[in-house]
């Protein structure tokens, strides 16, 4: 069944997005949103953990929650697609079913 | 006000997801008004309210972060910047604000408010204060 799992919180201050990431089947879609948007972002503490992550899943981040906190798209791990809220809503609608990582 | 007691504001928050970065900002501006010696910390997550190219047109939040170049007209001119917090983010210096204050003592010269600090740093200005708030 596909599933679209979202993670709100920062990975740097909880664990959401790696206890999803550990929890997620292959060709599920991950979407990052408000604070959890830090976490497509490139050479931190924790983007190896989301590029291997990205072996058998698709990663979104919310374009808005970016915009939002400064942070320019030229920053995120490369393969991470960038979607606005009807992406948002897209990717809603086209997986059987939402986990939300809170 | 004779006794002048060092205050830390220690910020640990992203901005927008939660509500403690704004928050510690306006109790930041309340406090100036108190005339102590303020000093601003920002930890972990905390690092993010200062970015620079904030736009929260698209999530229908007010953008508060211009507040902060403000600071340096209440005297607030002591902010500090943990140099670990910004490299497990992947981000430096150049990615938050440039926040100044001007220096009366110094015939009004143009000075940096950001002083980016280790994490052993920022433990002895944390010891050294006598009034901590959290957010």
């Amino acid at each position: 069944m596909a599933m679209l799992h979202t993670v709100c919180k920062s990975p740097f201050e909880r664990d959401a997005m790696k206890s999803c990431l550990a929890h997620v089947v292959s060709g599920s879609s991950v979407l990052l949103i408000e604070d959890g948007v830090v976490g497509a972002v490139d050479n931190t503490a924790v983007s190896d953990l989301v590029k291997g992550a990205m072996e058998n899943v698709s990663l979104f981040v919310l374009g808005e929650d970016l915009k939002a906190r400064g942070i320019s798209e030229d920053k995120l791990i490369d393969g991470i697609t960038v979607v606005d809220y009807s992406g948002f809503v897209d990717l809603a609608t086209k997986n059987d079913n939402v986990q939300s990582w809170v | 006000m004779s006794d002048v007691k060092k205050f830390l504001y220690v910020n640990r928050k992203a901005p927008y997801g939660t509500v403690y970065a704004l928050e510690s900002l306006e109790v930041v501006l309340i406090g100036a008004a108190f005339e102590q010696d303020v000093s601003l910390a920002f930890v972990d997550d905390g690092v993010y309210q200062l970015t620079k190219g904030q736009d929260t047109a698209g999530i229908g939040m007010k953008n508060f972060s211009p507040t902060y170049s403000a600071l340096g007209d209440y005297d607030i001119n002591k902010i500090y910047v943990e140099k670990e917090s910004l490299e497990a983010r992947g981000l430096t210096l150049d990615d938050l604000q440039h926040l100044t204050w001007e220096d009366e003592d110094d015939d009004w010269a143009e000075k940096d408010s950001i002083r980016v600090v280790s994490a052993s740093e920022m433990a002895e200005i944390m010891d050294q204060s006598d009034v901590v708030l959290s957010f």
